[in-house]
């Protein structure tokens, strides 16, 4: 990221957070890149929020600490803030601006991107519905993922979302056809110790010669975080687009951007909506979400797995809130779930995936899927409520079809939520589990599956 | 004289241009070297505060802005039909000619091809007197939808001189002329009009027709009329925008007009594949021939999703006019308040609750008001309505915030999703006890004269029983089912087959995802005949494990995706065996 032409400024009128205002500017643009460097010649990056009556305001990415308001410049790059791509940037780690982390010098850029992307025309998009084989159950059966999608992992501290997330980087990738395919892995705000779990796992599976990764780990700059998911996307963009390849984006943890979007629009004084967060959040996210897709005419996708930590494990939090308004579908993670020691913790009945109906049945996966998962969703459900009858009358008080629908909730626990982390199952294997588990109630229970199905598949005992 | 000024200041959608005192409020103006589109919002002295409608990354101080002299306006003419435009017309199939597969800045481009003929039949002839809205001719715009052109309704009316002869012209040919007071005025088969101003119109009607969805839970338990109004809240997750996608596919109405507010890029690509490959049940012709979609995704410029609604409800009143029923769909009116929002904030402005302007019910009531069944102005008589539905999203799923409750001032549909129902997968998952409908009274009597006299007492029996369940569950909850008397276990027992034969409802099931009202009708009758029965039976002996393995229960239960809409003889056939069923038990001795 160089910085040529442009004017040089010395004028600095205030500091306050990660914003400097700068005075006597006669040339700015809004949304510019701005070039802020120390009296001992530190240089930071920035951007305009806001330009007019001769001040600019100045969004200082490193921060602001050590800044002084005598000796230091502030220089207006003349352009947007780019990153610079190429077919060179797979296997290589950049830090959360995108500046090469791994020693190695930077790639040499085929062209430069606006990293905010614009938006995807909706008349040009691809309706995604290619499914997508996680290996995992519990999402290939009931969740189902298709490629250019963006399904979140809403989990909460401390739980399994990044087992998860690792798996179906490693398993979607290696399973299926051919087609030329590349993770993108975005570290916002998170422990070392997590960004190099992903780094490890992709490296003992092959893919992260196939992988980009951009880390702005826990103790990198806050404000850092508003620009590691977009220089991630572009760079996606850049593969599924131009190089036509599948690309699988994983940003890590969501939660952490939208703090720093908070910080920021604190320092500016705006007018918070709910509990500080920004008016425009939902906006400002959905310009991260809606660079998922498939694109007419363009061979590749962008497939989006963001993970977010649900503050106290509250969905109703604005950031899963407004994050599950924009995504198609989510991934939750239950607690009670986790503490039993099951894995994957997915707590189906709060998940959802918008695009499943088109991605499943006949041609693609078999055509019995959506009814069987609806069955199962519903005795599930049914099971949950059996079990907390049980708990206040005790399993004597319940009727015969009440113990079978205790039964369906051992089975789905046991056999089909829970698998290893190294176990890729078939589509075939998944829903062969999900018929032993219909098949213990008895056929007049069954009201979401057509008869055919039932006489094909019902597993008599 | 156009106001031409310079910029002084942005900040995101948001600009301030000196040198303004020519401009006028919500004038369009645009914006920079690029001519961006934006509208002005606020003035003071000869600063104009502007929106803009794209992207200002990349604009500076000193840009020039230059009024345009109109108010921010839609083109109406045939042609609209099929077509998908952003929040200010623009049809991206266009856009997507000059910036590929990204929405790119400063195009322009017309709303419909100017240059397209269309068979003209003119209806009026030479010396006929006309008034503003009064019909000149048609044409065919879509297989589905007959246009007629009609006299601007600003017009001040006169007598026709030249009325041309049915033949093929394109929009910019002057079709008529007409002559008042000495003054020619040439019309083509176009015109424009201001999208914050309600078109005008001779009368309103009482809504008295329902608007039939084919969704059950919607017309058998919590109606909406041609030209009512209603609302859709949900939290995610709940399907909101799967029932708007099946309103706007079965409702039975002429036009469609589907406006994607602040919502998924993806759920307007579903619309434009699907569409065109799904038939009007009625006249079996593509539904894409009688829609159109207004498209602002969340990341599109947020003041564009502002004008989207306006842009929309215009539209539909522009085929309302025509005399055609006209719904709309608007997915979400909460992503429309908060781009409010976010320019009230930019604008400085005092926030009322939760950061929204103290003129958020005043705008969401004007926008509703426009909804009605009317006659239209001018000869001859015509009688069309404009129905509106609004998804509402609500944060955090929480019905007291404030685009909720305003709303639900201004509505007289209120379909309450709920969370609990859909995680059970229970779907449409409109809640059945905090919904409601105030159309009831006024469509019974359709109803009555349409499909049979007892509709409205067999959904109040239907509804009783799922209301008397409602109670029953906070005793089962405390004490089990087996508490309860076998007489409350058959209410329990008929209030499951209710909600899983009739209010689920399976939109991707081929037969399921339509219901005709005649269907709609004996599948409500058949539940209802079975309480009934069952009560009966039970008094005269039966056991309640009886009733319950019947085996018509399982048949009822799948009929709704079993018998089709011309099958209404199987129905029948369900009832006889039903009684047959009953017959069969009763009379046997009860067994503990």
């Amino acid at each position: 990221m160089s910085a040529e032409g442009g004017v040089q400024y010395s004028k600095i009128a205030e500091i306050k957070g990660p914003l400097v205002v700068v005075d006597d500017v006669s040339n700015a643009a809004f949304d510019e890149l701005v070039e802020i460097e120390t009296k001992e010649g530190e240089r930071r990056l920035g951007k305009v929020l806001e330009v007019g009556n001769g001040k600019a305001i100045v969004q200082v990415f490193e921060g602001t600490t050590g800044l002084s308001i005598s000796g230091t410049k502030a220089k207006f790059v003349g352009k947007l803030m780019e990153m610079p791509v190429s077919k060179e940037v797979l296997g290589r780690v950049f830090d959360g601006l995108g500046r090469p982390k791994d020693g190695l010098p930077d790639p040499i850029a085929d062209k430069f991107i606006d990293i905010n992307g614009e938006p995807m025309n909706p008349e040009q998009r691809e309706y995604p519905k290619d499914f997508i084989q996680t290996g995992i159950s519990v999402i290939d059966g009931m969740i189902t993922l298709v490629r250019g999608q963006k399904l979140p992992i809403f989990s909460g501290s401390g739980m399994s979302h990044n087992l998860v997330a690792a798996q179906i980087a490693r398993q979607a990738s290696v399973v299926g056809t051919q087609d030329d395919f590349a993770v993108v892995f975005a570290a916002i705000g998170v422990q070392y110790s997590e960004a190099e779990y992903f780094r490890r796992s992709l490296e003992e599976s092959g893919a992260l010669k196939r992988s980009v990764l951009f880390l702005n780990t826990a103790d990198d700059p806050a404000i850092e975080r508003i620009i590691t998911p977009r220089v991630a996307l572009t760079v996606a963009e850049y593969l599924a687009f131009e190089l036509g390849m599948h690309v699988l984006v994983i940003l890590t943890d969501m939660t952490n951007y939208a703090e720093a979007l908070r910080e920021i629009s604190a320092a500016r004084e705006e007018v918070p909506g709910r509990k500080g967060y920004p008016g425009y959040l939902y906006t400002d996210l959905s310009t991260i979400y809606e660079r998922a897709g498939k694109l007419n005419g363009r061979k590749g996708s962008v497939t989006q797995v963001p993970i977010l930590s649900m503050p106290s494990d509250d969905i109703t939090h604005p950031i899963p809130d407004l994050t599950g308004y924009i995504t198609e579908g989510q991934v939750v993670l239950g607690r009670d779930l986790f503490r039993q020691g099951v894995y994957p913790p997915v707590n189906i009945l709060m998940s959802l995936s918008r695009l499943m109906k088109d991605g499943i049945g006949e041609g693609s996966t078999r055509a019995d899927h959506g009814e069987i998962s609806n069955q199962v969703y519903d005795a599930y459900s049914r099971a949950q409520e059996v079990r907390a009858l049980a708990g206040i009358v005790g399993k004597a008080g319940l009727t015969e079809i009440d113990l079978k629908y205790m039964d369906v909730g051992d089975v789905f626990e046991k056999e089909f939520l829970t698998q290893a982390t190294d176990e890729n199952r078939t589509i075939e294997e998944t829903l062969t589990i999900l018929w032993k588990i219909v098949s213990k109630l008895p056929k007049n229970e069954i009201t979401k599956i057509k008869d055919k199905f039932i006489d094909q598949y019902y597993q008599e005992k | 004289m156009a106001a031409e000024g310079r910029i002084v200041w942005i900040s995101g959608p948001a600009v301030k241009a000196d040198g303004m005192s020519e401009a006028k409020m919500y004038e369009t103006v645009t914006v920079g070297n690029d001519k961006l589109v934006g509208e002005v919002i606020r003035l003071t002295g000869d600063v104009a505060f502007i929106q803009v409608y794209e992207s200002t990354a990349g604009l500076k101080p000193g840009e020039p802005v230059v009024g345009t002299g109109n108010p921010l306006s839609v083109l109406l003419g045939p042609g609209i039909i099929g077509q998908i435009y952003d929040g200010i017309q623009r049809p991206l199939k266009e856009l997507s000619k000059a910036s590929g597969s990204y929405i790119g800045r400063g195009i322009t481009t017309t709303p419909v091809d100017m240059a397209k003929k269309y068979h003209f039949v003119p209806t009026v002839s030479n010396g006929d007197e006309v008034s503003a809205g009064s019909v000149l001719g048609t044409v065919q715009e879509s297989e589905l939808i007959e246009n007629s052109i009609m006299v601007p309704p600003d017009h001040k009316g006169g007598k026709i001189t030249k009325i041309v002869s049915e033949g093929d012209y394109d929009l910019e040919t002057e079709v008529a002329t007409t002559e008042k007071d000495g003054q020619s005025i040439p019309l083509k088969m176009y015109h424009k009009w201001p999208v914050r101003k309600p078109r005008p119109f001779l009368k309103r009607y009482d809504p008295t027709v329902p608007l039939l969805t084919g969704q059950r839970v919607i017309d058998t338990f919590f109606p909406i009329a041609k030209g009512g109004t209603g609302s859709i809240p949900g939290a995610f997750g709940t399907g909101k925008t799967v029932t708007l996608h099946q309103i706007a596919k079965w409702a039975d109405s002429q036009v469609v007009v589907y406006i994607g507010c602040g919502e998924r890029g993806n759920e307007m690509t579903e619309v434009l594949v699907e569409f065109p490959h799904l038939k009007d049940p009625r006249s079996g012709k593509p539904l894409m021939d009688r829609t159109v979609l207004v498209a602002n995704t969340s990341n599109m410029p947020v003041a564009a999703r502002e004008a989207s609604i306006y842009t929309g409800v215009t539209i539909a009143e522009y085929y309302r006019d025509m005399g055609k029923d006209v719904v709309l769909v608007a997915d979400s009116t909460s992503r429309w308040a908060e781009s409010l929002r976010e320019m009230s904030g930019r604008l400085e402005e005092m926030p009322a609750e939760e950061g929204y302007p103290s003129y958020l019910a005043s705008r969401l009531a004007e926008f509703y008001e426009r909804a009605g069944r009317v006659r239209a102005s001018g000869s001859p008589d015509r009688d069309g309505s404009v129905t509106l539905v609004g998804a509402v999203s609500p944060s955090g799923g929480d019905f007291t915030e404030p685009v909720t409750t305003h709303t639900m001032r201004f509505i007289k549909t209120f379909w309450a999703l709920d969370a609990k129902l859909a995680y059970s997968r229970h779907y449409p998952s409109i809640n059945w006890m905090n919904s409601y409908s105030g159309y009831l009274a006024d469509i019974a009597k359709w109803w009555g004269e349409n499909i049979s006299d007892d509709w409205l007492s067999l959904r109040s029996d239907a509804y009783g029983v799922l209301q008397r369940e409602d109670t029953l569950k906070e005793i089962v909850r405390l004490l089990g089912p087996e508490a309860l008397p076998d007489e409350e276990k058959l209410i329990l027992e008929v209030a499951r087959m209710v909600k899983i034969g009739l209010l689920q409802q399976n939109s991707f099931d081929d037969v399921d995802t339509y219901c005709s009202p005649e269907k709609q009708y004996k599948l409500l009758k058949l539940l209802v005949d079975f309480y009934k029965r069952g009560q009966q039976s039970l008094k005269e002996g039966a056991a309640l494990a009886d009733i319950r393995a019947m085996s018509v229960v399982g048949s009822m239960l799948k009929a709704r995706m079993d018998v089709k809409d011309d099958e209404m003889a199987k129905l029948d056939q369900l009832d006889v065996d039903m009684q047959e069923q009953f017959k069969s038990i009763t009379g046997v001795k009860v067994r503990n």
